[in-house]
């Protein structure tokens, strides 16, 4: 039994000792005030929310504190809920089919099944209602066959679903990258142990997969969190919602700046959940060549079968909305609606998307390499989570935010790119840190430590050994910043150069008023450009299996 | 790869690194800027007209009213804009204590009842609340008299409106001035007893009208004028101006105001006058569909001539008195 003179001593060693264990296990100084100020720059929006929120005084704290809000915060948890599950499920199931078994149109369909993410919100949400809502197209195709109403869309099933074809391909890009790296034998010993497929599958595939359906699922859950678009026009009333109803009506900065903490909070309960799902398990494999190509799953008659539900997401992610805006335009450009020039916002978007990816890319290399190679140090970790809370927060949240330090102590930088490029940082770290930190885990740190024991200086180990051995994780998280920022809209707003038009930009300018056509127009320009570098992606990792190297 | 991929980020990023100078005038005249609530779809072109008849450079940063009145408070003196160009008197109504007063010449053109008391902003063009219905659900005999019959149990699950919507919240303002607040709340209480939809807008309001999800909702007047250009006149909505002389029919107005830090008050001055010239007005009356505010320029041929709407006398500047009203939607349910 420990009494209180035992423990005393032990409390009295562990402080004394904890500045030792400390300093002794601290990365090295470059490294660590690299990660601080990626931590420390994440934390930006919430410090100003903070300032902002104890400005509004006791009546903001009353509104806060009310039985709505809890309310609120419930419907926001059941479709954060919901809406993870299925995506998490939906994007595994894409992942494995396209890239473990010899399911046909592979190529095609993995390019496809990513381009919904670069859809912005409230064109998917628009596209949706015109497509299943009441009185749109479904409904008149059905029509003929004495169907008078389909079940409602708005609301729950509606927000579900639009949020699912938005959010499902986090979760695939982030399994299908930690697929492709998984090595073939540890399945394979699994089945010549007589473990069958389903069972390999949860024995072995799975808890090796876990990490990354960890991370794509938190980026999903964040998403639900902070998204707009979706929920406002299905009526689905969650906590940003509200948030942007203190913006936008009650004008009312200081609730606005409450309600966002509550998220941040929300934001920080989701954080730890996934840590705990994360476990603590780890994976590498001890040489740095590449994985030798697994043998595809051979489908058999489920060939076709399998086929049709990789085309669902695709079907009502993709080509509906594509198909909707199509029509947008055909029908605009008959009545003669005038068009905007689309050549510049275009560049723009392009220009600035990926600055911002490499940029994010370079920002969260020291946190993952914290906290993956440093993560018995304690603070590796807290850096790595702080760095997620930016993606949780509404846009116009983390923007507002930055005026207020751009403004008060970085006048030079503000209403310039590199304000905006900030911006963007601090909102997509979270998915650059995550692909990186999941590469990272699969080498093994014996082989930089033998590049160190041949007398390699650190930086070039980075360079020469560690980074080439990252670069899938790294080109997939630029990949995914640079999708993000193409459809980002209210930092891009609020932060940007004054007369700085982005394809997004345009796109909400037009669907504000209703100017369809110009929507459409710059709706499927978005999604060409978007669909070109994810084409590349994938056709640069079939060579990559084929070729069996680099 | 890698290196083509890094040297054509750095090419983008120094190309978009120089865009933020290349807006400044050759002239060394400093450039006018606008923040503007209003959509450069609407508003783009007017100022463009406004650029080439003085020669002044503008630079307008678009955005949403609500966003832009943030970032203005935020901002404080050291906002670079010169001209906050909103929505409605709500959003200007926010950044009151960021406006100059503006001098009479200015103020005088726009009629009394679309300027604030104060003289910090004036109105720019009208719109009138109405109710928009399906016409295929509805003919014009169906439709009521005044906003209050949507009380009636006849309109349950029929109803679309925007609570959350700054225009509609303007409309309850004046609702409260004009009918008193007991009779305000029983019809905020009689519309929620009928199950209305809610909206996040106006648009989404005219779009389900269409459809056949509701048969009448309440709007602005100008949203459906744009789907008629898109979808031609087999659009399946149209708008209503209920007759009696009730807040159901108030009128409202987008306006702008100068920001006292402004260095460059002359030319917005100068930006307001043009925006209340026949010119503007008119490109505000047959472009946008909106009412024009000056003596001279008629509405477009498809609206009701503003005089003819049964527009109750309510002052715009005291619809700025959002807070009372929020808290009453909220009483009701109708806002969280």
């Amino acid at each position: 039994m420990t009494t209180v003179s035992d423990a005393a001593p032990a409390g009295r060693r562990f402080l004394r000792e904890l500045p030792h264990a400390f300093l002794r296990e601290r990365p090295p100084w470059p490294l660590l005030g690299l990660g601080v100020a990626a931590g420390l720059a994440a934390l930006l929006p919430a410090f100003y929310l903070v300032v902002r929120a104890v400005d509004g005084g006791a009546d903001t704290w009353e509104f806060i504190f009310r039985a709505r809000t809890a309310q609120i915060l419930g419907r926001t948890a059941l479709l954060i809920g919901i809406v993870t599950v299925v995506s998490t499920v939906v994007g595994t199931l894409l992942a494995w089919f396209t890239l473990r078994t010899d399911m046909p149109l592979r190529r095609v369909t993995t390019v496809a099944v990513v381009l919904p993410l670069v859809i912005p919100s409230f064109v998917m949400a628009t596209t949706a209602i015109q497509f299943f809502g009441a009185g749109g197209v479904l409904e008149g195709w059905l029509a003929p066959f004495g169907v008078e109403r389909i079940p409602r869309f708005a609301g729950l099933r509606g927000a579900t679903l639009v949020l699912v074809l938005m959010t499902y391909p986090y979760v695939f890009l982030s399994v299908r990258g930690a697929l492709r790296r998984l090595d073939p034998a540890l399945e394979e010993a699994a089945r010549s142990m007589g473990y069958g497929a389903v069972q390999t599958f949860r024995m072995v595939t799975l808890p090796i997969l876990r990490p990354a359906l960890a991370a794509g699922s938190l980026l999903v859950a964040l998403y639900t969190l902070s998204d707009f678009g979706a929920v406002a026009l299905l009526r689905y009333e969650t906590f940003t919602f509200a948030i942007f109803n203190q913006y936008e009506s009650a004008l009312n900065r200081s609730v606005a700046a409450g309600l966002s903490l509550v998220l941040v909070f929300f934001a920080v309960l989701l954080l730890t959940g996934e840590g705990i799902t994360r476990g603590r398990a780890r994976f590498h494999r001890s040489t740095a060549g590449a994985v030798r190509p697994a043998v595809d799953a051979e489908l058999g008659r489920w060939r076709w079968p399998v086929l049709g539900f990789v085309s669902l997401p695709v079907v009502m992610g993709l080509a509906i909305p594509v198909g909707i805006l199509t029509w947008w335009l055909v029908r605009g450009l008959l009545r003669d609606q005038t068009m905007v020039a689309l050549l510049e916002p275009a560049w723009n978007s392009i220009a600035i998307s990926l600055t911002a990816a490499l940029l994010t890319v370079v920002v969260a290399m020291p946190v993952a390499i914290l906290a993956v190679r440093h993560r018995s140090w304690w603070p590796s970790r807290l850096i790595e989570r702080v760095t997620h809370i930016g993606f949780g927060l509404p846009g116009v949240v983390v923007a507002i935010s930055l005026v207020f330090f751009g403004v008060n102590y970085a006048r030079p930088v503000y209403q310039s790119n590199w304000l905006l490029l900030f911006g963007y940082v601090v909102l997509f770290l979270p998915a650059a840190v995550g692909a990186i930190r999941y590469s990272l885990m699969q080498v093994s740190p014996r082989i930089e430590e033998a590049a160190q024991g041949l007398g390699r200086r650190p930086l070039r180990v980075l360079v020469s050994v560690t980074l080439p051995m990252v670069m899938p994780g790294v080109l997939a998280g630029g990949a995914l910043v640079f999708l993000m920022t193409m459809k980002e809209l209210p930092a891009t707003l609020i932060l940007s150069p004054i007369g700085f038009k982005t394809l997004a930009t345009v796109i909400w300018d037009a669907s504000t008023d209703a100017f369809f056509a110009r929507t459409a127009a710059a709706s499927l320009l978005l999604i060409a450009l978007a669909g070109l570098p994810t084409a590349y992606m994938v056709l640069r990792d079939n060579s990559y299996r084929s070729g069996g190297g680099h | 790869m890698l290196a083509g991929f890094v040297s054509s980020v750095l090419i983008a990023a120094i190309a978009c690194g120089s865009d933020g100078e290349a807006s400044s005038d050759p002239t060394g005249a400093k450039p006018l800027v606008v923040y503007s609530g209003r959509s450069e779809s609407l508003v783009g072109p007017v100022i463009e007209q406004f650029k080439d008849l003085t020669g002044i450079q503008v630079q307008v940063n678009y955005g949403s009213t609500g966003a832009l009145a943030a970032t203005l408070l935020e901002e404080g003196s050291r906002t670079p804009a010169d001209i906050f160009f909103a929505q409605d008197p709500g959003g200007l109504g926010a950044v009151i204590g960021m406006l100059d007063t503006l001098p009479p010449e200015v103020l005088n053109l726009a009629p009394g009842w679309a300027r604030s008391p104060e003289g910090k902003w004036v109105g720019i063009s009208g719109r009138a609340r109405v109710l928009v219905y399906g016409t295929d659900a509805l003919s014009e005999s169906d439709l009521p008299e005044s906003i209050w019959d949507l009380t009636d149990p006849k309109w349950k699950g029929k109803i679309g409106w925007a609570p959350s919507n700054s225009s509609f919240q303007a409309m309850v303002t004046g609702m409260r001035r004009l009918w008193g607040e007991d009779k305000t709340r029983d019809w905020l209480e009689g519309i929620v007893a009928n199950d209305p939809i809610t909206y996040p807008n106006n648009s989404t309001q005219v779009a389900a009208a269409a459809a056949g999800e509701i048969e009448i909702g309440m709007v602005n007047h100008y949203y459906l004028y744009q789907f008629l250009a898109e979808e031609g006149d087999g659009f399946r909505a149209r708008n209503w101006f209920t007759p009696a002389r009730d807040p159901g029919s108030v009128v409202l107005a987008a306006g702008a105001g100068v920001l006292s830090a402004s260095d460059n008050k002359e030319a917005a001055n100068r930006f307001l006058e043009f925006m209340l010239s026949p010119v503007a007005q008119q490109y505000f009356a047959t472009q946008t569909h909106e009412y024009p505010l000056i003596e001279g320029v008629v509405a477009d041929r498809g609206l009701p001539p503003l005089e003819s709407i049964a527009k109750p006398d309510v002052d715009l500047s005291t619809l700025g008195d959002l807070e009372n009203t929020q808290d009453l939607l909220r009483d009701v349910g109708a806002l969280s």
